[in-house]
């Protein structure tokens, strides 16, 4: 249970992490042309199938339309007023986090993810990334005793450039939708994870993304590879300082998991959401999608959603291997001016293969929140199984909530269920709560929570005492 | 150890209390004291007052006060929250049970034991002691242990949900108990057990509102005042006998005490 004086310091909090560092920094001119991205490319050393790649996906971009079917309002992004690279400016080559400048390991200090030897978390192996670079990567002799690669994208494109070339694109193409187009030609920075044949990583892994600048985007690109009868569990959490201007988050993760292989990716998103008048906060327009390639390999996504002005984002897994399993538990909280579009899409290619999908989504002020969703079963997926549950919580009485499911089957030997709720919280209620002895904000999140708690269950256990926080800290004011 | 002098001393006292909602008038000057030990009925047609009355009494934020105080134990609680209300040891009965899906039963009763516990200085129970103390509390009500897994009040009965309140009652062990319509909606059989659950909670020390429409209540618990109200005011005051000419004679009956007041 929620702590009674943790949940009352809290709500009393404004955003916490709106905090700048100030710190010199390396930034390429604003605009977005072939020469930045040549010059992207440059500045990292890439080898020439990186630039190509970049290039070609530029060129892609360059003939697709921003797409508008989600039906979300907001100005018109300005693509040559973006910085794309923006950098912390520090020694050439870093050989030890003592040469990290210390305001660095300071801001990460602050936010709670301790990287400097005496203090870094003791179960997670964490790699901390400044608006386009990876700063630090925690424990990564220790995993890589176990031949576990933990590092940043930019590391990988250098050491591994064959697993690079070998699976980057192969998830997420290229031409798969605008923002995943944007992304492949210009992303920076990101984390990259390989777990070899029969090993279980012995500790959780994380990637902590801070943007600092205001005026430059931020496109990470994250890939994880799981062989044969591996496994790993991989966490990220994300925050940005308060501006009064819309930062573009256009990020990419792909996740491939082989024969019997495990990848469960959870998310805490609590990027800066902008002010109660909906001025500022971060555009998070993201494509994260796994392929279950091999035989009874599995994906697993949670997500807790909780900040950013606008969530465009769809974590979705491709069903190849036969009896490989898909999951998806959401909780999308949007307050204030928040637009939230967000859910899943499970495509079942496979015979036997099985998904589920469980979101909660929880619209308070005037913001909006929506589940958007796809189940697919195709021709070849034989014996295949869906279930979803898409619950809606509504908080006062201006806020929207919708569903949009699509079940598409073209397989008669399958099974598809879809279960759809919509509640709200009552005065009633919380008169309830509160006329034995509960305190309101105790009463409202432990509504909530119990609203989530199928959510919460699949989180890592720290994640969850986060994630219950957050909502508590998040819905200040919003009741009543 | 309390007082002899606060002992002795009124739990509650409404003093020429007015109430709106929405700048509707329901209470026009109620006034009602309750000793320790005594037990008041309060009866009246649907629409009269009786609810808002108990509601007012617990808090309710949907009414203004626009004249009068509550006291209770001789201090004013017009502006408590009503958690602290509760907390100090009111307890309102709800005609109407409210569900909270997804919040235990169990994790709610013991977050709101805690609470009271906590405001009489007493130490707060983990899940296990109050597993133990619930268990005992179980069988005043007749209730089975899987009602606590279940969510609150979803999907109970209306009659699983009225001991469900008498239930909250015997954890809270309240000052006084305002039982709003406890006895509507229960069978015989029911109506015994939530009877005798009130009397077995109930003592020397606490106060007892009834609300209600039927004798066969105060059959079960005998009241040593019934009240009638009438559009928002308090129209005749008398002892048990009241409500028994009160059921022969109907509300009409009593539409002549107004031409008298």
């Amino acid at each position: 249970m929620v702590n009674e004086n943790l949940v009352k310091d809290v709500v009393k909090e404004p955003y916490k992490y709106g905090f700048v560092t100030d710190i010199e920094t390396e930034k390429i001119a604003k605009g977005l042309n072939e020469d930045i991205i040549r010059l992207i490319s440059q500045k990292k050393e890439e080898p020439k199938f990186l630039l190509d790649f970049r290039l070609k996906a530029f060129k892609k971009w360059q003939k697709m339309k921003e797409p508008d079917w989600a039906g979300l309002g907001y100005k018109q992004i300005d693509y040559q007023d973006i910085i794309y690279y923006s950098a912390p400016k520090q020694k050439e080559k870093i050989s030890s986090l003592d040469e990290v400048d210390p305001k660095l390991l300071e801001t990460f200090d602050k936010l709670g993810i301790p990287l400097t030897e005496q203090k870094k978390l003791t179960n997670v192996a964490v790699d901390a990334v400044f608006d386009s670079v990876s700063i630090a990567t925690t424990f990564r002799e220790e995993l890589a005793e176990h031949g576990v690669i933990f590092c940043s994208i930019s590391e990988a494109v250098k050491n591994h450039s064959d697993l690079i070339e070998k699976y980057l694109g192969t998830v997420v193409p290229a031409s798969d939708n605008y923002f995943a187009a944007l992304n492949s030609a210009v992303f920076s920075d990101g984390s990259f994870v390989y777990i070899p044949k029969g090993v279980k990583c012995p500790m959780d892994l994380s990637s902590y993304f801070r943007i600092n600048s205001g005026d430059s985007g931020q496109f990470e690109r994250t890939l994880i590879i799981a062989e044969e009868s591996s496994s790993v569990s991989y966490l990220e959490g994300c925050t940005a300082p308060m501006f009064d201007t819309n930062t573009l988050h256009a990020a990419v993760v792909e996740l491939i998991a082989l024969d019997d292989a495990s990848i469960k990716y959870s998310t805490v998103q609590n990027w800066y959401a902008g002010d109660e008048e909906g001025i500022g906060g971060i555009f998070n327009f993201v494509t994260k999608r796994g392929k279950c390639l091999g035989k009874r390999s599995k994906i697993s996504w949670s997500q807790v959603e909780t900040g950013s002005a606008i969530t465009w984002k769809y974590p979705s897994c491709l069903l190849l291997g036969e009896e490989s399993i898909g999951e998806f538990y959401s909780v999308a909280l949007t307050n204030n001016l928040q637009q939230a579009d967000t859910g899943t899409k499970m495509i079942h290619i496979g015979p036997k293969t099985k998904s589920t999908i469980v979101s909660k989504g929880i619209s308070a002020g005037n913001s909006i929140n929506s589940y958007r969703g796809l189940v697919k079963i195709g021709t070849k997926a034989t014996g295949s199984r869906n279930y979803s549950q898409c619950d809606s919580m509504l908080i006062g009485d201006q806020a929207s909530a919708n569903t949009f499911p699509y079940i598409k089957s073209q397989q008669p030997n399958s099974e598809i269920e879809h279960e759809a709720s919509t509640c709200r919280i009552s005065e009633d209620q919380l008169f309830y709560l509160q006329s034995r002895g509960i305190e309101f904000e105790e009463a409202v999140s432990m509504m909530v929570s119990g609203f989530c708690r199928d959510v919460f269950n699949q989180l890592p256990m720290e994640f969850a005492a986060e994630a219950d926080k957050l909502l508590a800290l998040k819905l200040e004011g919003s009741v009543g | 150890m309390q007082s002899k002098m606060k002992e002795s001393g009124p739990i509650l006292e409404v003093e020429n209390l007015s109430a709106s909602t929405e700048n509707l008038p329901i209470l026009k000057g109620v006034s009602l004291t309750v000793y320790p030990g005594e037990i008041h009925a309060i009866m009246g047609r649907n629409g009269c007052g009786k609810s808002t009355l108990s509601k007012i009494i617990a808090g309710h934020p949907s009414y203004n006060i626009t004249n009068g105080d509550i006291k209770f134990l001789g201090e004013n609680i017009n502006s408590l929250e009503p958690e602290e209300r509760a907390q100090s040891g009111i307890f309102l009965g709800f005609q109407y049970p409210i569900e909270i899906p997804g919040v235990s039963n169990l994790e709610f009763l013991r977050v709101s034991t805690n609470a009271r516990r906590k405001f009489l200085n007493k130490e707060e129970l983990d899940t296990f002691d109050f597993e133990e103390l619930v268990k005992e509390k179980l069988e005043i009500v007749k209730m089975d242990h899987a009602f606590l897994s279940r969510s609150v009040n979803q999907g109970f009965s209306g009659g699983e949900k009225k001991r469900n309140e008498i239930l909250q009652m015997a954890l809270l062990e309240p000052k006084i108990a305002i039982l709003d319509e406890t006895d509507s909606g229960l069978d015989i059989d029911a109506l015994r057990i939530v009877a005798s659950g009130i009397k077995k909670i109930s003592n020397a020390q606490t106060g007892i509102i009834l609300i209600t429409h039927y004798q066969r209540l105060l059959d079960e618990i005998k009241p040593n005042y019934v009240h009638v109200m009438s559009d928002g005011q308090i129209i005749k005051t008398g002892e048990s006998d009241l409500a028994l000419e009160l059921e022969k004679k109907g509300y009409e009956w009593t539409d002549n005490f107004i031409k008298e007041t």
